[in-house]
């Protein structure tokens, strides 16, 4: 287990998190480039001193800055996977792991990099600098020199930052299963929430130095509860809210215009959102049926303009004739409900109350 | 020909050399990872003998270890040891001369080292000074070649401050330099002559060898750029 709690100045804000891994965990730390992240990496790793707090990985203390304790980095036991992979230019791929294999029988030291060799397949890669490797595989070999170091905890930063799409998705596969195998605790750091989805269990958001609370990976891409969170996962209308009767579930949409209803009342939420897919055109046979029904949620819309280029067409509308930026709904829809849509006399759209995302 | 003042500039210059690769390196690596503003000040003290006159530098030698100074009537009186009008004055000179090119050059190479590397070795577990060794020297090694045979070349071309605090002493402190000067003042044109063109012949074979450094690590950069290349494969 991993438990951080540290408050190191920086230059346009000050770090302060707070993190909990549990042993076998894979985290993720999920925040825009610029948020801190990677200081809170060097910082666990020994690379970086915080300027107060505590850091201790399975019972031994890294920091604490109220006994003026620093373990160096050596001693750590971290292993940290750097963005460009960090490998010794000048050394072959067998040396660069032969320099990280622990002290000992000079025999067994070379048994154990054949070993990494084989199972990371290196074959054929021995005797070549890390300038003749492809991206793939100087990942590969930089995540062999760390595990045969033995660490306690892989640290990895920004895994695939310098990647096009087309080779990332490859990576995120190689690494996921070394990530099964290892079967240890990891923290890894990523501003892409492909990424963090990819290979994370739980994950914690990071904006201006500040981490919030852990929590599934599941549970945020479904129901996120912060702006941070909602914005991270791609959330496409988000506005700011008022309440008008807490008790009843009531609130003003200040950028939308709206009056909702919700069930979630209960803490002091300051925006909703909805993802695009979920709002839904009324056509008309719903309308004739609105009524009876009693749906709640149901507003009629102006300024539509459609965007058709897309596998799934794209409707913009808002309820101010006049309305730009936040103000605007986008709704994903098919193509045969938009066509039923658009021959409506009033155009009706939907905020189902189950689909609505209250955020802190 | 005596054969004396190539043996003593090639005996004056190694030792100097020997000295300013390691102060050169101890320098540069503790000062390029100091904060702005000491660097800058420090830096400016450590290069100023490269722009002054050799002659200036001479001077400021002379006032310090003559007999007459503290330093050098300390020497005198405690050890016996006289070091003004010696061969190995000419070494004081020399270093302080050509330390500015080493130190430089070797500073450069270590500020354009990838901090990542050293902090890869760290979390791996070797100690500062095999990082030091094993992956800082070598990925900086064609800076440190290029600066030491620099400043060799530097050490062994000195006059103006070798001629103030050595002086020209006939098979005692003389070097090619002094020796040439000397020669052409005694209107020995002949031999002059001889010396200049070997002291030609040895700055030509250092001119060949820092090109072929050059070259080489030109060569890395193409390599660094094959990495692109790679990435896209």
């Amino acid at each position: 287990m991993l438990s951080v709690n540290i408050r190191k100045k920086l230059h346009n804000f000050d770090l302060d998190v707070n993190l909990e891994i549990q042993s076998q965990e894979t985290l993720g730390l999920l925040g825009a480039s610029g948020s801190g992240k990677s200081m809170t990496l060097k910082c666990i790793a020994g690379i970086e001193k915080p300027d107060e707090g505590y850091i201790e990985l399975d019972g031994l203390v890294l920091f604490d800055s109220k006994k003026k304790y620093f373990l160096p980095p050596q001693k750590r036991r971290v292993g940290y996977l750097f963005q460009q992979y960090a490998l010794f230019p000048t050394m072959t791929v067998e040396q660069n792991l032969l320099s990280a294999v622990l002290p000992g029988d000079k025999k067994r030291q070379r048994e154990l990099v054949a070993q990494y060799i084989d199972s990371m397949k290196l074959h054929g890669l021995e005797g070549k600098k890390p300038d003749h490797l492809s991206g793939g595989q100087k990942q590969r070999v930089a995540l062999s020199r760390i595990l045969i170091n033995k660490p306690q905890i892989l640290l990895l930063d920004e895994p695939f930052s310098a990647l096009d799409e087309y080779l990332k998705w490859q990576l995120q596969l190689e690494l996921k299963n070394v990530f099964d195998e290892w079967n240890g605790t990891i923290l890894m750091v990523s501003h892409n929430r492909d990424d963090v989805f990819y290979l994370c269990n739980a994950v914690s958001l990071m904006d201006h130095g500040k981490n919030e609370p852990t929590q599934k990976t599941t549970s945020l891409i479904h129901s996120p509860v912060t702006l941070a969170g909602a914005m991270l996962i791609g959330c496409q209308n988000i506005s700011r809210i008022k309440w008008i009767n807490q008790d009843k579930g009531i609130f003003y949409t200040m950028d939308w215009g709206f009056e909702l209803h919700t069930e979630d009342n209960r803490d002091a939420y300051r925006y909703c959102g909805i993802f695009s897919d979920k709002v839904v055109p009324i056509t008309e046979h719903q309308q004739n049926s609105r009524d009876d029904r009693n749906i709640r949620n149901v507003y009629s819309v102006n300024n539509i303009q459609i965007f058709d280029n897309f596998p799934r067409p794209v409707l913009v509308c808002s309820k101010d004739p006049n309305a730009t930026g936040r103000a605007l709904l986008s709704i994903q829809t098919d193509r045969d409900t938009l066509q039923a849509w658009l021959g409506t006399s009033e155009r009706l759209i939907q905020i189902p109350q189950g689909s609505l995302l209250m955020l802190k | 020909m005596d054969w004396f003042p190539l043996w003593n500039s090639l005996r004056v210059a190694a030792i100097s050399t020997v000295i300013i690769f390691l102060l050169g390196i101890l320098f540069a690596w503790k000062i390029a990872k100091l904060p702005k503003v000491i660097k800058a000040t420090i830096d400016v003290i450590l290069t100023l003998p490269l722009v002054l006159p050799p002659t200036v530098v001479g001077y400021f030698l002379l006032k310090s270890l003559s007999p007459n100074s503290v330093l050098g009537g300390f020497l005198l009186e405690t050890f016996e040891v006289r070091i003004i009008m010696q061969w190995y004055a000419a070494i004081f000179s020399s270093v302080i001369v050509a330390f500015p090119l080493m130190y430089r050059t070797a500073r450069g190479a270590f500020e354009s080292f990838d901090p990542d590397l050293r902090s890869a070795g760290q979390t791996l577990g070797l100690s500062n000074i095999k990082i030091f060794w094993i992956i800082v020297m070598p990925t900086c090694k064609q800076g440190i070649i290029a600066g030491t045979v620099l400043a060799f070349a530097r050490a062994l071309g000195e006059y103006g401050a070798t001629s103030m605090v050595a002086g020209y002493t006939p098979k005692q402190t003389a070097t090619i330099s002094t020796t040439v000067y000397q020669l052409w003042r005694i209107g020995d044109d002949a031999l002059a002559l001889r010396w200049v063109l070997i002291n030609l012949a040895i700055s030509a074979v250092f001119l060949i060898i820092i090109n072929t450094v050059e070259k080489r690590t030109k060569q890395t950069t193409v390599q660094q750029s094959q990495v692109f290349t790679n990435a896209i494969r």
